[in-house]
């Protein structure tokens, strides 16, 4: 069994103060048991298929084939229990906490759908959770705020800098930081001190597994193009996990383009290129200022409004083996009107930054889409911006 | 002199039972009061000084330190303004920096050290390097006869103590509970000294949560060499109208507790 990787290339690594190294140490050795033991695979499985309603379906979407002039299948996270890909994650480490005999439950959570699924593994497993949230976070998607109280979670308002998710990550640092003895920490994405990044990844890797099977079993084929949205990049490196060594297949992941790039309001450190840096614990591509302070991203969806990316993801992008392109505030949200309008699904905004993508090319075949969630927590934020009563 | 000399100087020459040092965060309220803040240090017996370099996200501090820094930072102080509070500081007492790693990797390694040592600094704490992440910061600090202090927690193992204690410059910072900056109440300090003065050869000094008069003659009974006070300081800056005496004033009570 390969060890856990500490780095992908120059990005990754474990900065994070001294009190929190041992943890990340006795961390990375329960989840190489955990791993390589039947018995947790066994659980997991049980639980993903009867309790969550994986496998997930590949849709082919047809009208939006139409529109585009190719063919569109949709991988349908969105049809996953709670209603995004996170709670892959989140199901897989909460089962790993109550191996390692923690008693109680952080995470961070930026649309909540993170926090939600946490606060439902949570309540699956009866531990302790308490979810750390932006207070602008909290407004604008007051649902999940309600749906993680309902399932026994406590929410922790955050009120520092642009009350995102940047600062709701810090601040569940340094509970850990103080906490750490009795506290697990359940980071929702591939960012993070490793060994979260590739422990992540694996959790989230059968979104490309389910979907490569079944793409290949019934187009005899592989996709030209897989296509994911990235706010640290959790959906988008479980799908593109599988098609790595597939050099036929492009991986294309899409950042929040916020008000355009031009503009400095946005969340696309990838795509912009700018040094790389250290936030929160690894070496990646974030967005900061030439004094190495870290910039506030902007994106109307609160997933992907965060100044950094997984640290593989930068790695990707040096190698060539994946682009990185970031779409607009305005074209996600036509793409969730259009996606609705056409196909009768509602995406979450941060998916609909992938659907956005897609229709904005004009060249390509058979296009995979990962569609990470679902819309009803954006319905308020979104028809507003629309102009929908 | 180099920086590892002249923390060790001070060290060796403090009139007390442990050294101590002052945390203030450069900038804070602005550079010139920050400046001011650091000299009533040293009038009030201060032996080193640990001086923030502001930065936005910082991981390791609690409130007060992590809003005086977003304070700084907000009054546009850059890290070049802090580095001048240092310059204006270090002919008086050794200055030891204090900042996360990517202010340091912004500038690149080698020319942060460099204009580190160029200012008179002595020394650099950067608490989000851990030991397997210091290799070239320690190359290029020792290059420069940069004092690169690390820490150790509770949490740290005897033998990763021993490792980390062995690769320390200047002093080993000890913090002295497990978790973030702040005044806290009611710590173990022996425990966590004796581990840490068994781990290493240069002098220990405490930190996190230190406060009062009290605790740092306790943190000297303890066998700390030297007494790090941080949110308390801090605290004090921010909320009176004449920042620099009335932190010269805590200072000077530290002070009396240490003495005799
Ligand atoms: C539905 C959905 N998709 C995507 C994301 C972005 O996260 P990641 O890039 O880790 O997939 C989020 C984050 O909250 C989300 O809720």
């Amino acid at each position: 069994m390969s060890a856990v990787e500490h780095r992908f290339g120059s990005y990754g690594g474990r900065y994070v103060p001294e009190t929190l190294m041992p943890a990340l140490a006795e961390l990375e050795a329960a989840w190489l048991a955990a791993r390589g033991d039947g018995a947790y695979h066994a659980e997991l499985d049980a639980l993903l298929r009867d309790y969550c309603g994986r496998p997930t379906p590949i849709y082919e979407a047809h009208r939006l084939s139409e529109r585009v002039g190719r063919t569109v299948l949709l991988k349908r996270e969105d049809l996953m229990h709670t209603g995004s890909h996170k709670l892959n994650n989140a199901l897989g480490q909460t089962l790993l906490a109550r191996r390692m005999g923690k008693r109680r439950i952080i995470a961070e959570t930026g649309a909540g759908s993170h926090g939600v699924a946490t606060a439902t593994a949570c309540a699956l497993l009866g531990i302790e959770c308490v979810v750390f949230m932006g207070t602008e976070d909290m407004r604008r998607q007051r649902q999940n705020v309600l749906r993680m109280r309902l399932l026994g979670a406590h929410v922790e308002p955050v009120d520092a800098g642009a009350r995102t998710l940047k600062e709701a990550t810090s601040e569940a640092i340094r509970d850990w930081v103080t906490n750490v003895e009795t506290t697990y920490y359940v980071i929702g994405s591939v960012v993070g001190p490793a060994p979260y990044p590739a422990m992540v990844r694996d959790l989230q890797r059968r979104i490309g597994d389910e979907a490569r099977a079944e793409v290949l079993e019934r187009h005899g084929r592989l996709p030209g193009r897989v296509v994911a949205c990235v706010g640290g990049g959790s959906n988008a490196l479980g799908a593109f996990a599988a098609f790595l060594d597939d050099d036929g297949v492009e991986l294309v992941g899409v950042e929040a383009g916020g008000d355009g790039l031009t503009t400095g309001r946005h969340g696309a450190p990838l795509t912009v290129g700018g040094p790389a840096g250290v936030l929160h614990g690894a070496m990646s591509a974030i967005m900061q200022t030439e004094d190495g302070q870290i910039l506030e991203a902007h994106s109307i969806s609160a997933g992907l409004d965060y100044p950094g990316a997984g640290p593989q993801h930068a790695h990707l992008r040096d190698t060539g083996r994946a682009r990185y392109d970031a779409v607009t505030d305005e074209q996600a949200l036509q793409a969730f009107r259009t996606l609705s309008e056409l196909e009768g699904i509602i995406p979450a905004l941060e998916s609909a930054h992938a659907v956005a993508w897609v229709l904005a090319q004009s060249d390509g075949e058979l296009d995979l889409v990962c569609l990470s969630g679902r819309g009803d927590k954006d319905l308020a934020e979104a028809l507003d911006r629309l102009g929908i009563e | 002199m180099t920086g590892v000399e002249h923390i060790a100087a001070a060290f060796a020459g403090a009139d007390k039972r442990a050294a101590l040092m002052p945390y203030l965060m450069g900038g804070f309220p602005d550079p010139a009061t920050s400046r001011a803040i650091g000299d009533a240090c040293i009038d009030a017996g201060a032996d080193l000084l640990e001086l923030g370099i502001p930065f936005s996200d910082p991981l390791a501090d609690g409130p007060v330190i992590a809003a005086a820094g977003t304070a700084a930072l907000r009054a546009g102080t850059t890290t070049d303004d802090v580095l001048a509070v240092a310059e204006a500081l270090a002919p008086r007492a050794p200055v030891v920096l204090m900042t996360y790693v990517n202010i340091v990797l912004a500038r690149g390694v080698d020319r942060f050290v460099r204009q580190a040592a160029d200012a008179g600094a002595a020394g650099l704490i950067v608490p989000d390097v851990p030991m397997e992440e210091a290799g070239p910061l320690l190359e290029a600090c020792d290059a420069a006869g940069l004092a690169l202090v690390p820490l150790v927690a509770p949490t740290t193992p005897d033998e990763r103590l021993r490792e980390i204690g062995a690769r320390a410059r200047g002093f080993l910072y000890t913090v002295s509970v497990t978790g973030i900056t702040g005044e806290r109440v009611g710590v173990d300090y022996a425990t966590i000294v004796g581990r840490a003065s068994a781990a290493t050869e240069v002098p220990v000094a405490l930190g996190f949560g230190i406060s009062n008069a009290e605790q740092a003659a306790r943190a000297a009974d303890a066998g700390a060499d030297g007494v790090i006070v941080g949110s308390r300081l801090v605290r004090e800056a921010a909320e009176s109208d004449d920042p620099a005496a009335a932190v010269g004033r805590v200072v000077g009570e530290l002070a009396d507790g240490l003495v005799g």
